[in-house]
């Protein structure tokens, strides 16, 4: 009963071998693939049929569509509906990975951080890139704040010099930890299942702890892939309204 | 004294920063229950920000945790 088991890649196929290093089909990458396809079913069956009163899956194509448009319209502004494809995908994809990682049998993605700091480093290189070349030098202004008296501001530049780079560290710990801190969790409660059934038929009553648990990891899920994109929205509006 | 004991306990003092992060959570949570009750017409508006700060100050309880996992299982 080792919970750390479920985190284990495995090699589902090799495909090339460059120097030492050997690349493979794994099955992070198989998980991955399901998330995509399940994603592309979702938006090609909603948009095939096109219907003035939406059906089921129309419907919840078109709610993620407006969550997420809300949510980075009150956060950049109209200027930030250009990141929109974005923030979009980075949402699905987070949440479809995070949800089928409920599923037992299966494999977290997101519970990787190898993952998470390529996705954080995504939204962290955008910001910089984007910051420099629509602002220019004006970029730097994001870490001299305004109306600070001058004896104090070189400790407030370096304090924001300082949140700014650590940003993407914390992007992605925070999904990475929280998916795999939920899912030790769960093996856990699971193991305490199988001791207490050991007792007899109250014993197994036990069952409804991690019942209630998925459920909690269910809104986890969702949370954390919407705490991603609310903080992609709040660093690109950052790189759109530098200096203000 | 036998490193893995030494382990665990290092395990369950990392666990003690998740109370920090407890508090905070709480006091986000609060605020905003009793803000919105005095003024519900500006909740909806705020749920952004609170979510924002919730996601921040967790992430510091989370990462004690992390620490804790890495001496239990990693280390």
């Amino acid at each position: 009963m080792d919970p750390i088991h479920q985190f284990e890649i495995k090699n589902l196929f090799p495909i090339a071998r460059i120097g030492g290093i050997e690349i493979a089909f794994t099955n992070s990458a198989l998980f991955m693939l399901i998330g995509l396809l399940l994603i592309l079913l979702l938006m090609l069956g909603a948009t095939s049929s096109r219907a003035l009163v939406p059906g089921r899956l129309q419907s919840v194509a078109e709610m993620s569509y407006e969550f997420v448009a809300t949510t980075l319209r009150s956060t950049a502004g109209t200027e930030g509906m250009k990141f929109f494809p974005l923030v979009f995908s980075l949402f699905m994809f987070i949440l479809v990975l995070n949800v089928i990682g409920i599923i037992p049998y299966t494999f977290t993605v997101t519970s990787h951080i190898i993952i998470t700091v390529a996705l954080a480093l995504l939204v962290f290189l955008t910001v910089v890139i984007y910051g420099f070349w629509k602002h220019g030098l004006h970029f730097f202004k994001l870490w001299v704040p305004s109306g600070v008296p001058l004896y104090i501001m070189p400790l407030v530049t370096f304090i924001e010099v300082l949140s700014f780079l650590s940003r993407p560290v914390s992007h992605s710990v925070r999904l990475f930890a929280n998916m795999l801190a939920g899912h030790i969790t769960l093996k856990v409660f699971g193991g305490f299942v199988t001791m207490l059934g050991a007792l007899g038929f109250l014993g197994w009553l036990g069952a409804i702890v991690p019942l209630g648990l998925t459920a909690l990891e269910l809104l986890v899920a969702f949370l954390q892939a919407y705490v991603f994109a609310i903080l992609t929205c709040i660093y690109l509006s950052e790189a759109i309204h530098a200096g203000h | 004294m036998d490193p893995q004991a030494a382990k665990m306990i290092g395990a369950g003092i990392a666990c003690i920063g998740m109370g920090g992060a407890g508090v905070g959570v709480g006091t986000i949570f609060g605020h905003y229950l009793a803000a919105a009750l005095r003024n519900p017409s500006a909740a909806q508006g705020q749920f952004g920000n609170l979510i924002f700060g919730f996601a921040v100050t967790e992430a510091l309880g989370i990462f004690s945790l992390l620490i804790a996992l890495l001496l239990l299982f990693a280390l």
